[in-house]
């Protein structure tokens, strides 16, 4: 099946199996910052952007990503030019491991793209259905809370 | 490195890094993990694992192997080959004290995940159809699924046949710490508090599983790229299992995505190094899904102790007895060496004159149990803090000031008679906690709990050695290089499974070099590249690796210095200083860049190697027996840990509703870094307290998915707060001690004390689940309502 989409705001035209995983798809297009964690939609490393909403790539199939537009974690910002979620996930240590990260600075994206200045019990519920092992949350949840308080924290 | 130049380079203005050096690259997704540097024309190569329960078969624990039928699978398109322990070259024999785990079983399966095949395929659809077709007809043997009943004459025998079947039955290993007479002690107690506990087995659950990828290349080397905690030893682990020369094995660690234990010892590495060996000089890639990754994991060891603490009337510990059984499941993995740093904390971090501890590690049927953060201390910890506030309420006594009067300080012998020369700031730890708000306000906020809720605040003391301890030489080589360009390269040999010793590798050596953070430069663990220093484990990795290379920085500091005097014409090189850049020549500002040393020098001559041996604790003591290596310890971090919890009266739910932690891990290089593990190690430890529950019937997992093995979210933690009690560890680098393992010793003890705060239960049992709470609030309401 041929399928057309934006990926981090380049066009992709390619041709694969319908019930393919969207994970799969996106990993063989070398957005390698995709990651799988579960593959059942409990973890939430895999997380994306469709349109602008948070979804979870093991849960969607190639063919629903067509006419798309798709963001991952390397669409938000770059090491030289970091989006400002990714920048405060840096500065206040949220980040050890790393492997959930890309995954939650997506979900900490669209929380910010509905609610620019959350507190931290609604930073958390809209991480919830991320899992991180690393960190027992606090410093996501003050990086999230920087990055609103920044006031840019919501645009992807 | 003379203690001069120490000084000196750390009175400089040392830059000092506002980020962790991984962290943007991961933020941002561009960091590379094992799985993500695989090239895209690899084999998949997918392990068989008939145990496990499927559409056609309940599971079976232990069976023998009666027959495979490979030709179903090895007709799927895609499919290359099905290997089978016929196909294994060498022992076929893994484990890394002790080998008894096959690569591929070829008679027997001892656990549900055991593998009997190894399936190469084209692709993950061939694959997946391949492992599919395959039928393995499994005879079911008698299992033994409970350490106690495992002992029992004629309990069914795990390892019955082979040559690596134990002499001792289903006993792995009995050992024994013994000081004093603690039989006539605790007989002469005026006080004497007893308790059996018990934890459960837990699951890692790192967020990358198991993986990696390898290829034989043109000239006979096997290069892997894995999520490993000991590149190193993997060679000999391979090796050995595979009849091949560990020193023509490549294994490289890039950064971890989660480890905590679960990848200390082969993973995947075996079964890839097979795989790879039989695909013709192609790459193969390997990657555990969820299911499989807690299938044929490594556990958490469940436990089960009989403790009893003496004491006398005023408060002054005298004995502690305690008898353990360590589940090690069907391979002895590290089971040996977890419960013999169990026992060695068993007595708690207390002067406790006279001890006995008595440990039996046991073979069962169930899931293998191996290393995990907090390395059976975490198992020991419930019990002898259970028992000493239990001994505080018999006497009457405040706990927290029956802690601070037991708590053991630098020049007292600890309970495994080791004279402790180290740094020991427990009490510290102790007086940081009750001058927190949270514990001066308990009594009001206990009192002000909604209706049906009841308020409780516990406290408990751990403690957590570091380093491998005597009989295992704990080193590490540095090795460090100007690069052509002038700026530095840390050949980091101890994987960075995301604890951040590689980032405080770069900070140590920014200082120590007198440069700007971004100068120095990483190179993840790669044997053909850097020098053997240990896994990536026992909170050793920072203290271990980081005085080696400050040593090594020193080296590299005079080096450059005396370089720099041929072309700055100084003949005096005191009179030279490292600056960010640059040698400088103090009296007269001259410059010599390091870009000009770094071409103008030979590679050979630009590149610094230096070692570091933990000390050891000199004249042990003769108090353990049975040990095959690793006792005693000389290091220990120390925390408090303070909770305050709301248990509903209608569930039994354990809400954790503020949390702290008090962390003595000697000096603080970085302080997010500290307060990273403090905080991590304590979440880990209130998901193994209260929520996790990691469960088997007959060998067979029950929670085999994150959707029933749960493990804290966002929503189920307070912000936990780390509270640095800065001591100095002489022997450290930058006065540091090993932080990674103590903050997950701390939650279960200090959330059942605040239980039996809230509720006047102790309960005894891990975890504290809802439906165990609410059994024993019934129980004694029950109680409560007879006596009226």
């Amino acid at each position: 099946m041929k399928l057309a989409f934006t990926l981090n705001g380049a066009l992709v035209r390619v041709d694969a199996d319908p019930d393919q995983r969207a994970v799969d798809l996106l990993r063989e297009l070398n957005a390698l910052d995709v990651k799988e964690g579960c593959g059942t939609g409990e973890c939430g490393a895999c997380s994306i952007l469709v349109d602008g909403v948070h979804k979870l790539s093991c849960l969607l199939l190639a063919a629903q990503l067509h006419g798309r537009e798709l963001t991952t974690a390397a669409g938000l910002g770059s090491v030289k030019n970091p989006h400002p979620i990714q920048k405060a996930f840096a500065e206040h240590g949220a980040v050890q491991c790393g492997f959930c990260t890309p995954g939650m600075t997506i979900a900490a994206s669209a929380l910010l793209a509905a609610n620019p200045d959350p507190t931290r019990d609604e930073v958390r519920q809209g991480l919830s259905g991320n899992l991180c092992r690393c960190t027992g949350y606090v410093k996501i949840v003050d990086a999230v809370r920087a990055a609103a308080r920044k006031g840019d924290g919501g645009e992807a | 490195m003379s203690p001069k130049s120490r000084v000196s380079a750390a009175q400089r203005p040392c830059p000092q890094p506002s980020v962790r050096a991984d962290a943007l690259s991961k933020a941002t997704g561009a960091e590379r993990y094992a799985l993500d540097l695989a090239p895209a024309d690899c084999l998949f190569a997918g392990a068989f694992r008939p145990g496990a329960p499927s559409g056609s078969s309940p599971g079976i624990a232990h069976g023998r192997v009666r027959g495979l039928d490979t030709a179903a699978a090895l007709a799927e398109p895609g499919v290359l080959r099905v290997l089978t322990a016929a196909d294994v070259p060498g022992t076929n024999l893994q484990g890394i004290v002790h080998k008894d785990q096959p690569v591929l079983c070829g008679e027997v399966i001892r656990h549900a995940g055991d593998p009997v095949a190894l399936v190469l395929a084209v692709s993950a659809e061939a694959l997946r159809r391949g492992l599919a077709a395959l039928r393995a007809d499994i005879e079911p043997l008698p299992g033994v699924f409970d350490p106690a009943a495992a002992l029992k004459k004629g309990a069914p025998l795990v390892h019955a046949q082979g040559h690596a079947a134990p002499k001792g039955g289903n006993l792995l290993l009995r050992a024994v710490i013994e000081k004093g007479d603690a039989r006539k002690a605790l007989r002469d107690a005026p006080v004497v508090v007893r308790g059996e506990f018990s934890t459960p087995a837990q699951e890692h659950a790192f967020l990358e599983t198991q993986c990696g990828f390898a290829q034989v290349l043109p000239d006979g080397v096997l290069d892997m790229t894995v999520s490993t905690q000991a590149p190193f030893r993997d060679r000999f682990e391979i090796g050995h299992a595979l009849g091949l020369d560990p020193f023509r094995i490549r294994v490289r660690a890039p950064y971890l995505g989660g480890g905590f234990g679960g990848k200390d010892g082969a993973t995947v590495q075996c079964l890839l190094a097979l795989a790879a060996l039989k695909a013709e000089g192609r790459p193969v890639r390997m990657a555990w899904d969820r299911e499989e990754s807690i299938l044929a994991g490594y556990k958490r060891h469940a436990v089960r102790l009989r403790c009893e603490l003496g004491a006398d009337s005023d408060g002054t510990l005298l004995a502690y007895s305690c008898r353990a059984l360590y589940d090690t499941g069907a391979y002895a993995h590290l089971g040996g060496e977890v419960m013999e740093l169990g026992m060695e904390h068993a007595a708690g971090p207390y002067r406790v004159p006279h001890t006995f501890v008595e440990g039996r590690c046991v073979y069962t049927n169930n899931p293998v149990a191996g290393a995990f953060r907090g390395f059976g201390v975490a198992q020991m910890s419930p019990a002898f803090e259970g028992l000493m506030d239990a001994l505080a309420a018999r006497l009457g006594m405040d706990p927290q000031a029956l802690r601070r009067k037991n708590a053991l300080r630098t020049g007292d012998t600890n309970s495994s008679g080791v004279t402790l020369t180290s740094s020991a700031h427990l009490a510290e730890c102790l007086d940081a906690l009750e001058a927190h708000p949270l514990w001066a306000g308990r009594e009001a906020w206990r009192e002000a709990a909604p209706p049906f809720i009841r308020r409780g605040v516990g406290v408990a003391a751990v403690f957590n050695g570091m380093g491998y301890g005597r009989g295992l030489p704990d080193m590490a080589i540095a090795k460090l290089e100007l690069t052509g360009e002038g700026d530095f390269l840390v050949y980091s040999a101890v994987a960075d499974m995301g604890q951040g010793n590689a980032a405080a590798f770069a900070t140590l050596a920014a200082q120590e070099l007198n440069q700007q953070p971004g100068a120095v430069r990483l190179l993840q663990p790669d044997t053909e590249r850097c020098h053997p220093s240990g896994s990536s484990s026992a909170g050793r990795t920072t203290y271990t690796f980081g005085n080696a290379l400050l040593k090594a920085c020193a080296a590299m500091r005079d080096k450059l210095l005396s370089r720099a005097a041929l072309f700055l014409l100084a003949d005096d090189i005191a009179a030279l200083e490292l600056v960010p850049g640059a040698v400088r020549h103090k009296a007269t500002d001259r410059m010599l860049p390091l870009a000009v040393l770094g071409r103008a020098l030979e590679r050979d001559d630009r590149v610094c190697v230096a070692e570091f041996l933990m000390p050891v604790a000199q004249d042990p003591p003769d108090t353990g027996r049975g040990f095959v290596i690793g006792f005693p310890h000389l290091f220990f971090a120390y925390a408090a840990h303070l909770a305050r919890i709301e248990v509903d009266e209608l569930t039994g739910r354990v809400r954790v509703c503020d949390y702290v932690c008090a962390t003595d891990g000697g000096r603080v290089l970085d302080r997010s870094c500290f307060d990273q593990q403090a905080q991590g190690g304590a979440a880990q430890g209130i998901g193994f307290a209260l929520t996790e529950d990691f469960s088997t019937r007959q060998g067979l997992i029950l929670t085999g998915d994150l959707s029933t093995c749960l493990m804290p979210t966002a929503l189920d933690l307070p912000d936990i707060l780390s509270l640095a009690v800065e001591g100095d560890e002489p022997t450290g680098p930058r006065g540091l001690k090993g932080v990674g393992e103590v903050g997950l010793n701390g939650p279960a003890p200090a959330l059942a004390s605040a239980l039996e705060d809230a509720t006047g239960v102790r309960l005894r049992d891990f975890p504290l689940a809802p439906e165990r709470v609410l059994a024993a609030l019934k129980q004694r309401q029950g109680r409560a309502r007879r006596k009226a």
